[in-house]
């Protein structure tokens, strides 16, 4: 069954909590809740996320661009909505007191971006291995050198592996929702995994946007850590000692097994994460028009640019569909086939140097030729609708002309 | 339920509010077998440790990566291994998450790392939870050297000895751990061998104690490598010994603060006036 709750989940819907919200069924509170607009930064927006989160710790730790969304979880805080609040020392303390939080049972969430993402990362495979289904926000940013604190999606290509659940959100709308059903993904027993859900900094952090909030009054049930698949750090149950030689030296086959099925396990919890997104956020993608011949995929703000390259094109009488990818972990392998398989063009607009995502897709998609990675733009640029439809246009033979600095 | 479950079950000390060394030998330890090279401290600090922890069915234990990590999977209280180093980080997040879900219970959190651990790769963590007053007490098995990779030079290596590393001997002093753990805010400092079992014993449960509710605690074990120092087997206690001499590096040496010393001083009296006086109970 997807998006379960645990029995004493459910012993928790319609009682409150010590600020008065409701704990309340996710299902009513994602798609029955009434819902009012409101006109916020991306930050605003995560700290309502986390408002009707019942998180009990937040680690926080300064970095531009999720900064101002970490000091507000700490008004939160101050004002009860969190349970313990600290900042850590750095980001890789940070994320081991995140893991240590959620080893002894809270419901954690922290933020971060580009060179704190880096300095954390030694934990993000252990997070997987260990079971936390920690929630971390992602606001990409440059990790190059020179210093930069400007939007760029590189640091993601660098979590893909890990092991972690991870999305990529266009909007604020996305942000708010996703975080909410993002615990109730993480935390189920057959997932069980942390989350990086990922944005593109100051486009959707910094920018100011209406988003339809679920009443302030309604409230995520809380986390039940008995429903790990681990046993929690709590001493609540018999310490049965784990095992009666450690695995980690042996040079033995059983040692070998051990680790490889516990990585095979990992991953196999992470595409069992489907049958839970796939009703709470719509899909893995979502696509417009995919019966054009040319498509543009694509994740994160790309996708707002992408339509908008979409519509300049209809104007020159270009029909040109759309793949916007939201679940990463997950890959959606074969919804990707699927959506792309009248295509014979496919672009992939990316905010970094490298196009991970085209990499991605020409790994998954048969006649990968039809693949044309890019535009790529990085280090903060913009990348206006323009430079796409001359992508577009150039590599399908309509018009063509070069467009300086974008390659 | 094997055996050895049942034994935990029926013959071990949770719950025994005096328990300590001396249930090692009619009691079932906390501790199975374990994976050290024969002969090495490590094992007997781990014996004494978990003998004297005291509240063990509700204390938590945080390691790191070294020697120690190859013991905890056969302990028989929860225990957390991530990574190597942050394991001040991990207890910190821990200690809070207990106390948020917990509030009206103690939970005891511990930490047991290696030298390299607590003082190198950790030392920011491990200095940041003492200065934001984490309450747990951290353990260091300080062996001198970083022993579960082939014995490198660590921080709290002696001057001027030659190791893997520090091929014509470490330049620099052994590192004054427990100084700085003073000046950071821990409340109560000891620095000791493993030789005698009461002192250990003593020690720890100061150390948890006072970590409960007045601050950080820091212990300094010396735990010496003999794998990597050239012992035999029998050689440890007396390497030990060696060291505790007046002058010697791990010398007893001890900080407390006026308020742990009173903290202490009034559970020893509560502790005193619970007990009835035999000369009342034969009346
Ligand atoms: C990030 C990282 N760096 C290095 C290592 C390799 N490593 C494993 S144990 C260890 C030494 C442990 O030394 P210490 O903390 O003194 O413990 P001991 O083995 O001496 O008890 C090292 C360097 C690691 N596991 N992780
Ligand atoms: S290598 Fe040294 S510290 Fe490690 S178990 Fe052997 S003697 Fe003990
Ligand atoms: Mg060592």
């Amino acid at each position: 069954m997807a998006n379960e709750l645990s029995e004493t989940q459910k012993s928790q819907i319609g009682k409150q909590n010590k600020k008065g919200q409701t704990y309340t069924d996710p299902n009513h509170l994602f798609f029955k809740a009434p819902r009012t607009a409101a006109f916020y930064t991306g930050s605003e927006v995560i700290k309502e996320a986390i408002r009707r989160a019942s998180v009990d710790v937040m680690v926080a730790y300064p970095i531009t661009p999720q900064s101002e969304a970490a000091a507000l979880i700490g008004e939160l805080y101050a004002e009860g909505y969190v349970a313990d609040y600290m900042r850590g020392e750095s980001e890789f303390a940070v994320m081991g007191q995140c893991a240590g939080a959620a080893f002894g049972g809270a419901r954690v969430f922290t933020t971060t971006a580009g060179p704190g993402t880096m300095r954390a990362m030694e934990n993000f495979p252990m997070w997987v291995g260990s079971r936390l289904p920690i929630q971390m926000i992602v606001t990409c940013r440059g990790i190059n050198s020179p210093l930069s604190i400007q939007p760029d999606t590189l640091e993601m290509y660098f979590l893909l592996g890990t092991g972690m659940l991870m999305w990529h959100a266009e909007t604020a709308q996305d942000f708010f929702d996703w975080m909410l059903m993002g615990y109730i993904v993480s935390e189920q027993p057959d997932v069980h995994l942390p989350l990086a859900l990922c944005c593109d900094g100051f486009f959707v952090t910094h920018t100011k946007d209406t988003v339809m909030l679920t009443p302030p009054e309604m409230c995520l049930p809380p986390y039940d850590p008995y429903r790990s698949p681990v046993v929690c750090m709590d001493m609540e149950s018999p310490p049965v000692r784990m095992m009666r030689d450690p695995f980690i030296m042996k040079s033995n086959y059983i040692s070998y097994m051990t680790h490889a099925s516990w990585q095979e396990e990992t991953r196999a919890a992470c595409e069992r994460s489907r049958k839970h997104t796939i009703p709470l956020i719509g899909g893995l993608i979502e696509t417009e028009n995919v019966d054009a011949e040319i498509l543009i995929v694509a994740s994160g703000t790309a996708v707002s640019q992408g339509r908008e390259a979409i519509r300049l094109l209809e104007d020159e009488g270009i029909r040109v569909g759309l793949v916007k990818v939201k679940s990463l972990r997950p890959f959606p392998f074969e919804e990707l086939r699927e959506a792309t398989k009248n295509a014979k063009h496919i672009f992939v607009p990316e905010f970094n140097v490298i196009g991970w995502l085209a990499t991605e897709l020409k790994a998954a998609l048969p006649d990968n030729h039809r693949i044309i990675a890019g535009p790529h733009v990085a280090g903060g640029m913009t990348m206006p609708a323009e430079v796409i439809v001359r992508k577009n246009s150039d590599l399908s033979g309509v018009f063509g002309y070069y467009a300086a600095g974008v390659s | 339920m094997p055996p050895e479950y049942r034994d935990l079950v029926e013959q071990s000390t949770y719950g025994h509010e005096d328990r300590g060394w001396k249930d090692i030998g009619n009691s079932k330890e906390l501790i199975e077998a374990h994976s050290l090279c024969a002969g090495c401290p490590e094992s007997m600090a781990f014996r004494y440790i978990l003998a004297s922890l005291p509240n063990p069915e509700d204390t938590v234990m945080v390691g790191s990566t070294g020697c120690t990590s190859l013991v905890f999977p056969m302990v028989a209280v929860h225990n957390i291994h991530s990574l190597f180093g942050n394991q001040n980080a991990v207890a910190s997040g821990l200690k809070r998450a207990l106390t948020v879900r917990f509030p009206d219970r103690i939970k005891d959190v511990v930490v047991l790392a290696g030298d390299g651990a607590t003082v190198d790769i950790g030392l920011d963590m491990t200095l940041q939870a003492w200065f934001r007053q984490e309450k747990f007490t951290t353990i260091c098995f300080d062996n001198e050297l970083y022993a579960n990779t082939g014995g490198q030079e660590s921080g709290l290596m002696r001057k001027g000895f030659v190791a893997k590393m520090a091929p014509t001997g470490k330049k620099f002093d052994k590192v004054r751990l427990p100084e700085i753990a003073r000046e950071s805010g821990c409340c109560y400092v000891v620095n000791l061998t493993v030789s005698k079992p009461s002192l250990v014993e003593k020690v720890i449960k100061n150390a948890v104690l006072l970590a409960r509710e007045v601050g950080p605690t820091y212990i300094q074990l010396y735990t010496p490598c003999i794998l990597e120092i050239g012992k035999n087997s029998m050689e440890g206690l007396q390497e030990m010994r060696d060291s505790e001499k007046p002058g010697e590096r791990f010398n007893y040496k001890e900080y407390i603060t006026d308020e742990a010393k009173q903290y202490l001083a009034d559970l020893d009296a509560k502790k005193k006036s619970a007990v009835i006086p035999a000369a009342q109970l034969t009346e």
